[in-house]
């Protein structure tokens, strides 16, 4: 249940919205990146090793 | 132990691998705890109204958009003096977390200010460096993209860094040395033993533990954005060895 924003209920939410956006859409690229480099790098070290 | 162990990338990786679980389970925590508490659980400002809500968001980004800058050039100094991978690395990880908090900043205080000032923007001293200070956040990732060679890259990014870095001080210090602008003083400044806070602690008690969520937010990232660069950097080196 929202709390009573009255008149600025779209200045609010907005700003909320625009950080809960911009910083989760931060947090999944990190991740996905974080992810994607481990995977490579274990590739790699893996295939070094087999050398 | 010395603080410069931890420029040994192995050594980073190993510590980092150790408390990056913690500090993100207790940074999620205290983020979510804190918006929560800002945002359902506090009353509306007399005069501000609910917009008041927005500060839980707004100075915590604020702050870190300086303070990120910070760090980048604290970590852009340690490189260019003694050469250090892992701290042009972290700087180079720190670029996109400013960037973003540099941008919510931005973007929520023209939301606040539309209806506070009954504007969306002006070129008032803090506001117009703190738009710098985005433009540099960007050409600093932009310039670390353009350029193949990494030592390279960090050179001249870091000194990238340095210059823009003049532009975060102003950001932070505009409101006391210039008298003209819109946007006021810091409405919150970190309380001293004896001192009195300018805000009702309903307030203020959520805006600490919301700047606190939003710092360990950016340890946590930090953390796991380098040691991401760390990685990368070792991928780079492998390619090149196969080649």
């Amino acid at each position: 249940m929202l709390p009573d924003l009255g008149n600025y209920a779209i200045a609010v939410l907005s700003a909320y919205a625009s950080m809960v956006v911009l910083i989760g859409g931060l947090i999944l690229i990190s991740l996905r990146n974080a992810k994607k480099s481990k995977a490579t790098l274990a590739r790699l070290e893996e295939k070094r090793k087999a050398k | 132990m010395s603080i410069w162990e931890f420029a040994n990338p192995v050594r980073f990786m190993r510590l980092s691998g150790k408390v990056l679980p913690w500090i993100t389970g207790l940074a999620l925590l205290t983020f979510v705890t804190a918006l929560y508490w800002g945002f359902f659980l506090t009353p509306n400002d007399a005069v501000q109204g609910s917009t008041v809500k927005i500060i839980y968001v707004h100075v915590p980004t604020a702050f870190l958009a300086i303070n990120v800058y910070f760090m980048m050039f604290v970590t852009s100094l340690i490189w260019l003096i003694r050469r250090h991978h892992v701290s042009a690395l972290a700087a180079k990880a720190a670029a996109p977390i400013g960037a973003v908090m540099t941008l919510i900043a931005l973007i929520t205080g023209a939301v606040w200010g539309q209806p506070m000032w009954g504007t969306w923007w002006v070129w008032d001293p803090r506001l117009t460096s703190f738009l710098i200070m985005f433009i540099f956040y960007v050409g600093y990732i932009a310039l670390w993209a353009a350029i193949d060679e990494p030592d390279k890259a960090a050179d001249l990014s870091a000194i990238l860094c340095m210059i823009g870095s003049v532009f975060a001080i102003i950001s932070r210090y505009a409101v006391n040395f210039w008298s003209q602008g819109l946007h006021q003083g810091t409405s919150a400044p970190m309380m001293r033993p004896g001192e009195e806070t300018q805000m009702a602690a309903v307030f203020w008690q959520p805006l600490m533990l919301s700047i606190a969520g939003f710092f360990l937010l950016f340890l946590a990232l930090l953390l796991l954005r380098t040691r991401t660069e760390i990685r990368n950097r070792r991928i780079t080196a492998l390619r090149a060895r196969e080649a």
